[in-house]
């Protein structure tokens, strides 16, 4: 039915090798063949932002990438921003802030605001909300996760978040 | 606010960490060896009878392991209430609606699934389709279960006080109607099941998204034709639910048979669109007020006339009905009132409970009304609410027991922090404020099997292992039980450890629904760990030489009250006990059931519905532009009391999320169905509040201390969905003169209604 394709490529900085159908997706490359669920599945229209992962240093949909377009990259999932254990600022503002309740869109949303913090690491509250606008929450309201982005931007947390970005070969 | 060592405290969710690190495992994270994975084959068609179903080119397909038809199983249906059990797993024969369960597939994985699914063919004879609720109350309207020749499988018709009487005496009687949408739950994680088979045993262990794991495997097991206690639910992370997973669905019967069939694990996830069309989704509902007033505002008489459109099948139908009839009693005191009810099918995708189960709709219509009256009769909407305002302690006339009520205040504190006096009417053309009342219970008190039950185990480590049947879905209730736990056990967060949801090991649970967790599991949990206490605490007393009453825990350690020398650490404490030889670990047991001197039959008899009652005003403030007809609510504030809050960082992201979520459902969100088919079963399609329309929120908290709570606590986050509805569309009422009395509000509502406006002027 589908061509295979050999796919490497980098996952948190760690070398895979995956053989995809030409038709599976970066998602399912991920879940289902690396192992790595918390990246997850919302809706696979790219609607809800559940699957962001980082690719290049880009925040991407990893539903409506095709894993071998992620062939040569290096991508970053929510399993790699912790370093040592040690959560990321951004991570660690979601736990603090009561961010994270049913925690399905957290990786998301947290993955979202990496790539948004390491581009910029000053945004304004509206480009903030701007970027965090693909992705849907229905427990939280919003309203903790914008204090807890606003709260890492505030204390100068992004320069810890581009060098962890960096040392995971998830930023240019 | 009561501020203890630990209840009271902001605390994160106990599993935030493991959430944020993309380590938490929802149903669909499981993987197990020789998982085989399943894909439902749907109805194309309203309303038939399937006459033949081919799935032979389905088998042929390489990788395809089982596919089942309606006919291949008991002849049982199900249903989430013992006398309203209405759909089968696959049809036998009939499908009701564009979505309904055919026949199944299981494959090697998931593609190859979807392609057999595809590939089964199925032979329809068409029949009639009804499509609303009015229409298919008519006379020779088609009948879409025949044990209900008209349609209305439920109808409740109740009556407090002398409604005659009432209006007889009102200086004016008002009617008006309304109309409430379908709305989605749009829980992010989608439906899924996962089972094994244990063939030596006998038994299944099922991993499956739910709110009510012990219903849950009643129902499967009842299905089957299995007993009961070979059938284990374990409730893995659950990603939302707001009602949706209460009920059980194809997938968990399904993964059941197929995992015993083929004596491999088989996994059923369903897709987005599936979860739109054909899990639940909100009542939509006509909603007829009859309202009778003194001069100055006070309710004397209401005749409420409800037609829900149930969709398909029943769900909850009764309850939902009874609920809807009830809880239109608070917050207001009503003393002659009359509710007539009726759950009513069609051929559309099913109702079910959701976030103010079947209250949202009435409370909508009440609250619009009561605005338009305040107007008609030139009293203000804030003052008229107050003096309607039930009082704690009064005589309800349905018999509530309404130990605390911060209606009154609710009121007040919202219409403050809204700037009413400044605002309300005064304001630009185009900007307006609006508020509205609720009221919701703790748990729905009087039906059989609403327990639940705790075991707390302190090990010799001073570890604390808590056994519960609550049902986590994201609301945060295993902190809030850790939290109760180490409060009474004077340990800290960090030693207590929670294992919760799984029928096989944790004691019984009613489920997440109706609001009931933090009282009744709360409770339970706190029996259990005072039952820990009152085996330790003597221990220790005698060596400190006092009573065991007069003994102080926190923080790991144990002193004489106000004699905080004299104590011990609990490790300390631990091996002073084991070197005595007293059986380690201390385990506690306990449970909870609402105060028994109450009704067991919603339809049928009044009483007191719920330990407790939370009460709580909504205000909003609004921009409408006048040129696109777009509504920004710039502000909403709810004023609520939930009694003592254990966690008022939870607290706060309960009522932030159910504002976001009713404000949704007053501008934005509609599952709209024309002539069966759903239009908009998408993300994308959908429109659900995003953080872009997130207007600025405060929550404004009404001290009480409730007696029947634990340490005063009464729910949360659930009734708060009742009033942004009606707030925001008051609000637009104020901002630009018009009256709605349909949901959602939409730009082109708005543009039309401007139109007309400016034409007639």
């Amino acid at each position: 039915m589908n061509d295979k394709k050999i796919i490497e490529f980098t996952i948190n900085g760690d070398a895979h090798t995956l053989v995809c159908a030409s038709n599976t997706t970066l998602l399912e490359a991920l879940r289902e063949k690396a192992f790595l669920t918390g990246t997850k599945r919302g809706c696979d229209l790219g609607a809800c932002g559940a699957c962001t992962v980082i690719v290049d240093g880009e925040a991407a949909l990893s539903c409506l990438v095709l894993a071998r377009d992620a062939d040569g990259r290096a991508v970053q999932t929510i399993e790699g921003l912790a370093a040592d254990g040690k959560l990321s600022p951004l991570q660690k503002a979601f736990v603090d802030y009561g961010a994270i309740q049913c925690g399905f869109c957290s990786p998301g949303f947290i993955m979202s605001a990496t790539a948004l913090l390491a581009e910029d690491p000053n945004p304004s509250q509206q480009e903030i909300r701007r970027k965090l606008a693909g992705n849907l929450c229905r427990c939280t309201g919003y309203q903790k996760i914008l204090e807890a982005v606003d709260a890492v931007v505030a204390a100068g947390g992004t320069t810890a978040i581009r060098e962890m970005s960096a040392a995971a070969g998830g930023a240019r | 606010m009561k501020v203890m060592n630990v209840v009271g405290q902001r605390i994160p969710q106990h599993d935030a960490t493991v959430k944020a690190m993309g380590q938490a495992q929802f149903t669909d994270d499981l993987t197990l060896p020789g998982m085989l994975h399943g894909r439902l084959v749907r109805s194309t068609i309203p309303h038939g009878r399937v006459l033949h179903v081919d799935l032979s080119k389905a088998l042929a397909l390489p990788g395809v392991k089982a596919a089942l038809i309606g006919a291949d199983m008991p002849d049982k249906v199900y249903g989430i209430v013992p006398m309203a059990k209405d759909e089968y797993v696959l049809a036998r024969p009939k499908v009701r609606y564009i979505g309904d369960e055919v026949a199944a597939v299981v494959a090697v994985d998931q593609e190859t699934a979807e392609e057999a699914a595809r590939l089964v063919r199925v032979e329809y004879e068409e029949l009639p389709a009804v499509f609303d609720p009015l229409d298919a109350i008519k006379e020779g309207a088609p009948v879409i279960h025949d044990r209900h020749p008209n349609n209305t499988s439920t109808s409740i018709h109740k009556q407090f006080g002398d409604v005659d009487k009432g209006f007889a005496a009102s200086a004016y009687v008002f009617e008006d109607t309304f109309y409430s949408q379908a709305v989605n739950h749009a829980c992010m994680e989608a439906h899924a099941a996962l089972a094994s088979y244990d063939a030596q045993d006998g038994d299944w262990t099922i991993w499956t998204s739910t709110q009510i794991p012990y219903f849950l495997k009643r129902n499967i097991a009842t299905t089957m034709g299995v007993p009961e206690n070979k059938v284990r639910v374990i409730k893995p992370k659950v990603g939302g639910g707001f009602g949706q997973k209460v009920d059980m669905f194809s997938k968990d019967v399904l993964a059941c048979w197929f995992a015993r069939e083929l004596n491999r694990p088989v996994k059923f996830v369903y897709d987005r669109e599936e979860v739109f069309q054909t899990t639940r989704q909100r009542h939509p509902m006509y909603l007829k007020v009859k309202t009778g007033v003194s001069k100055r505002g006070k309710i004397l008489a209401q005749h409420i006339t409800a037609h829900a459109d149930g969709g398909a099948y029943n769900s909850t139908a009764p309850l939902m009905i009874a609920l809807s009839c009830f809880f239109v009693m608070i917050p207001y005191k009503i003393d002659n009132l009359v509710y007539e009810g009726y759950h009513i099918y069609t051929n559309k995708p099913v109702g079910g409970p959701m976030r103010g189960h079947g209250v949202v709709q009435p409370r909508f219509a009440i609250e619009r009304q009561i605005d338009l009256i305040a107007k008609r009769i030139g009293v203000d909407p804030v003052e008229m609410r107050i003096a309607n305002a039930i009082k704690p302690g009064e005589p309800h006339p349905a018999g509530f027991v309404i130990n605390t009520c911060g209606f009154s205040e609710s009121v007040e504190e919202a219409a403050k922090a809204i700037g009413w006096k400044e605002k309300r009417g005064k304001l630009p053309f185009g900007r307006g404020v609006g508020l509205a009342g609720s009221a919701w219970p703790s748990g729905v008190a009087n039906m059989a099997h609403l327990s639940s039950g705790a075991v707390v185990q302190l090990t010799r480590e001073g570890r604390v292992n808590v056994l519960s049947g609550a049902a986590d879905i994201g609301q945060g209730a295993e902190t809030v039980i850790n939290q109760i736990v180490a409060e009474q056990l004077g340990v800290l967060m960090e030693d207590v450890h929670i294992t919760a949801a799984d029928t096989g090991t944790c004691p019984l649970d009613a489920g997440t629904f109706g609001s009931g967790v933090t009282v009744r599991a709360g409770h339970a949990a706190l029996a259990a760990a005072n039952d820990v206490r009152e085996q330790l605490f003597p221990f220790i007393a005698d060596w400190l030489e006092c009573g065991a009453d007069e003994l102080e825990a926190a923080d790991r350690r144990f002193w004489v009250r106000g004699n905080p020398e004299r104590g011990m650490s609990l490790s300390e404490a631990l091996k002073r006990y084991q070197y005595a030889d007293m059986p380690v670990p201390i385990v506690g047991r306990g449970s909870w059931i609402p105060p028994a001197d109450q009704p067991t039959d919603l339809l049928t008899e009044n009483g007191n519905f719920a330990p407790n009652y939370s009460f709580m005003t909504q205000a909003a403030e609004v921009e409408v532009d006048l040129e696109t007809g777009k509504v920004t609510v710039v502000h909403m504030v709810t004023a609520h009391d939930c009694g003592q809050p254990i966690n008022p960082l939870l607290v706060e992201g309960q009522l932030d999320g159910s504002m976001v979520g009713g404000m949704g459902q007053a501008l934005y969100e509609d599952s709209t169905c024309i002539d069966g088919q759903q239009y908009n079963p998408s993300f994308l399609d959908y429109g659900m509040p995003t953080i872009l329309e997130m207007p600025l929120m405060e929550s404004v908290h009404i001290d009480t201390d409730d007696p029947l709570g634990p340490f005063g606590a009464k729910e949360a986050g659930e009734g708060t969905q009742l009033a942004p509805a009606p707030a925001i569309v008051n609000a637009i009422a104020d901002a630009i003169g018009v009256e709605f009395d349909r949901l959602p509000v939409t730009p082109e509502m708005i543009l039309s209604a401007l139109k007309k406006r400016r034409e007639a002027s």
